[in-house]
């Protein structure tokens, strides 16, 4: 049995979604932070029963094709035709969640309503008369509080149920309120008149016809009407537009609200302004203030920034590099007295352990910036920082909502490439992934401490945010250029829902930081493992497979040689930093190992002069993303030429800036 | 009739038709803004563009170019959350 998981934004999807099968997934406060579907199946005690699965779509207010995941969710639940339907309502904002339920309602699928946040509206004085909503909406209503995993058995046992005996929706006209007969019968005529069409495309024709009355372009296409069915149905839609005074976008719009008013006057008590409501009222009095909002957004970043790469994850880090530093000494003095082969020591301490260890001891750094990413993001915050953001976005042909993936961004390029989903326009979400890779990485943050410490001691930390502004501005700049010459026109509407700020859940804060810490480990002891042992190998031994005396006669120095050139005019034309640079497409992290690799023993000293350097670190935080960034963009841009003439493009470009701060950097210093 | 850009801070109307393109007034009365629906203007952004309105009984954020396309009724009422209580006194 398949079963979808439904519901507005904000709605507590998410947590229903872990609650429902213990599955441990990011829940995310800002509109529509679930960007690709997760399957999971139903917990039943402490085992799974994989015979019921369950699909979380995104979230979605219509199932009109307004937002990308409003087409993939319709598209779902049309082509995939689930079992049932779960439909998620927040019973503290009851009106216009019930809009999507009248819509699902529609598809003449089984569905089951879950009535969240059942614990704040009791806490704040209302009720609710469940029963009553369940008759006059003609699908079960089960409350629940997702958060507490209060109602959850219930709710189980009423969708199994129900899916089982496939009970379908009992009430499918929505069309009873007083003077809206015009409604009703444009949407029964026009039903009949689409009846085969809808019979031959296997949909609901009732969804089909409401779809048609609201002028749907993507439906009329899909029902493949004649011309003569379709200048009727225009006949229709222009009666209805005269006899209710509102054309029919607008009339069903209307209808179904009106529909909900009425189900909500006779089944809500509605409770006083609710607990949640004022507390976020006068939080945003503070943070969205007219002259203190933007400077307490800066603040907060500042914060985030000092306490992930100073304050907690800079120190954590360097308590991390002693430890594991002792540890590979420990490790090669055991081996010595062992009697081991040199090269076989060579290639366990030089090769596999120093290359681990040198991205290893990044990983507090990285998990404190990925805590507060998703404090401000689970909380509520980036929704204000897309508000108070937007007007400024709009400047270089953005929207606010384009703000959110590029803060993720700093965090990691995969994630905030896939949350450009939630922008709707195609316009902006290109846009705004060809600017995500200008927000350094947190992949990155080891090679700017790495270099920036041992070439710019004592200024290390001024030299790191140097490169993160510079990537900002030239993000400004490339914004500007696209805008003038690529994506002309203006960006989308900025139409949304500014939620409660709520707690972030312990347990799922906590989860999705494991998860980030083992695909952190993962992705060192694989991609970094085997860059580091297939590197040392190429260094230590020369085309004859002869252990080399010097690794200048090594293969790996032969090949790099050949390229390296190209970064003779940016001042870091040496084998060593071109394999560097290279390893850096398979991830980031690998740039800083392999540097440690190849010049073991003597230092980086030796490859570049103060201004080289800073060219270095200014070629690396701009140059391709790695490989799983450019399957990303890929995926996204939905074209493999494109993905890679970005990666080409970006790699230009810095370049060029590289070349451009190093010349000027000379007539300064060396 | 005033638009709903034209609103100031703490004022509140009701909707009397929605205009604009197709998908943009669509996702506008997807989002609850039907005719006859009180919205009262709460809050500002730092920038002065987009406004925050109330209405059926959440917060929605939207810029003063989009709000443009929304006619409404300046009303001397106070947005509960309840349009049909709210109506009965404006009529």
């Amino acid at each position: 049995m398949i079963i979808a998981l439904a519901g507005n934004q904000n709605c507590g999807k998410t947590t229903l979604f872990n609650a429902l099968t213990g599955s441990n997934q990011h829940v995310g406060n800002f509109p529509g932070v679930t960007v690709e579907q997760k399957i999971g199946s139903l917990k039943e005690g402490k085992k799974s029963n994989s015979d019921i699965k369950i699909v979380d779509l995104p979230g979605i207010y219509s199932l009109s094709p307004y937002t990308n995941e409003e087409i993939v969710s319709r598209d779902y639940i049309i082509r995939e035709k689930p079992d049932g339907i779960l439909n998620i309502v927040d019973a503290s904002n009851i009106e216009r969640n019930l809009y999507l339920s009248l819509q699902l309602a529609e598809l003449g699928i089984p569905m089951v309503i879950a009535l969240n946040m059942m614990d704040e509206v009791r806490e704040n004085g209302g009720s609710i008369d469940i029963e009553l909503m369940s008759k006059l909406l003609g699908v079960p209503v089960v409350p629940i509080s997702a958060a507490k995993e209060d109602g959850i058995e219930e709710l189980k046992s009423v969708f199994v149920k129900t899916f089982e005996n496939k009970i379908k929706p009992q009430v499918v006209d929505f069309c009873n309120s007083d003077d809206q007969g015009g409604v009703h019968r444009a949407i029964h005529s026009i039903m009949h008149m689409i009846e085969d069409h809808a019979k031959d495309k296997n949909i609901s024709r009732r969804f089909a016809a409401t779809k048609v009355v609201e002028g749907d372009d993507t439906m009329i296409d899909f029902l493949k009407l004649s011309a003569n069915e379709i200048e009727t149905i225009e006949h229709t839609l222009i009666e209805l537009t005269s006899e209710v005074g509102m054309d029919s976008q607008a009339a069903i719009a209307d209808m179904r609200y009106r529909f909900i008013e009425n189900v909500v006057s006779q089944t809500v008590i509605k409770q006083k302004e609710s607990k949640q409501h004022k507390i976020s009222v006068t939080i945003d009095k503070v943070l969205t203030h007219k002259y203190f909002g933007i400077p307490l957004f800066l603040a907060i970043m500042g914060l985030v920034f000092y306490l992930s790469f100073d304050l907690i994850g800079g120190n954590l880090t360097s308590v991390f590099e002693i430890a594991i530093d002792n540890m590979i000494t420990t490790v090669r003095e055991g081996l010595i007295q062992f009697e081991m082969n040199p090269v076989m020591i060579s290639l366990i301490c030089d090769g596999a352990l120093s290359g681990i260890g040198s991205v290893l001891s990044f990983l507090p750094t990285i998990l404190v910036l990925f805590l507060f990413l998703s404090l401000m993001e689970d909380s509520g915050y980036m929704a204000r920082v897309a508000y108070v953001m937007d007007k400024a976005l709009r400047k270089i042909g953005l929207s606010g909502k384009s703000f959110v993936p590029m803060l993720v961004g700093f965090g990691c390029s995969v994630p905030a490439v896939m949350a450009t989903r939630t922008l709707s326009s195609e316009r902006d979400k290109r846009m705004t992934i060809i600017l995500i890779p200008f927000m350094s990485c947190t992949a990155k943050l080891p090679i700017y401490g790495y270099i920036a410490s041992i070439m710019f001691p004592g200024i290390s930390g001024l030299i790191t945010l140097s490169l993160y502004v510079l990537g900002i501005v030239l993000a400004v700049v490339m914004a500007l250029v696209l805008k003038k010459f690529v994506y002309k026109g203006k960006s989308v509407p900025f139409v949304m829902e500014l939620p409660n700020y709520r707690i972030p859940g312990f347990k799922t804060t906590l989860l999705l930081l494991y998860d980030k810490a083992k695909d952190f480990i993962v992705k060192a002891f694989t991609i970094i493992f085997t860059a580091s042992v297939v590197i040392w190998f190429f260094k230590t031994f020369d085309i004859r497979f002869n252990v080399v005396s010097d690794t200048e006669y090594s293969i790996l120095a032969n090949i790099a040689k050949f390229i390296a050139p190209i970064f003779n005019p940016l001042g870091f034309g040496s084998w060593k930093t071109t394999t560097a640079l290279i390893s850096g497409f398979m991830a980031k992290e690998a740039v800083v190992s392999i540097l440690d690799v190849l010049t073991m023993g003597e230092g980086i000293n030796g490859l570049f002069t103060t201004a080289s350097a800073y060219a270095f670190l200014v070629f690396t935080s701009l140059y391709t993303p790695c490989v799983a960034a450019v399957a990303a963009i890929r995926n996204e841009f939905g074209s493999k030429r494109k993905g890679l003439l970005i990666a080409v493009l970006q790699s230009v470009y810095a370049w060029t800036v590289a070349f451009i701060i190093y010349r000027i950097l000379l007539m300064f210093i060396v | 009739m005033t638009k709903l850009s034209e609103l100031k801070v703490g004022e509140s109307g009701v909707i009397v038709s929605v205009n604009g393109d197709k998908s943009l007034r669509g996702h506008l009365l997807d989002m609850g803004l039907t005719p006859n629906t009180c919205v009262r203007v709460s809050a500002m952004a730092p920038m002065g563009d987009p406004i925050e309105i109330n209405l059926r009984g959440y917060r929605l954020t939207i810029r003063l170019d989009d709000a443009s396309n929304i006619e409404v009724m300046k009303e001397k009422i106070v947005c509960n959350g309840n349009c049909r209580e709210c109506l009965k006194k404006v009529k």
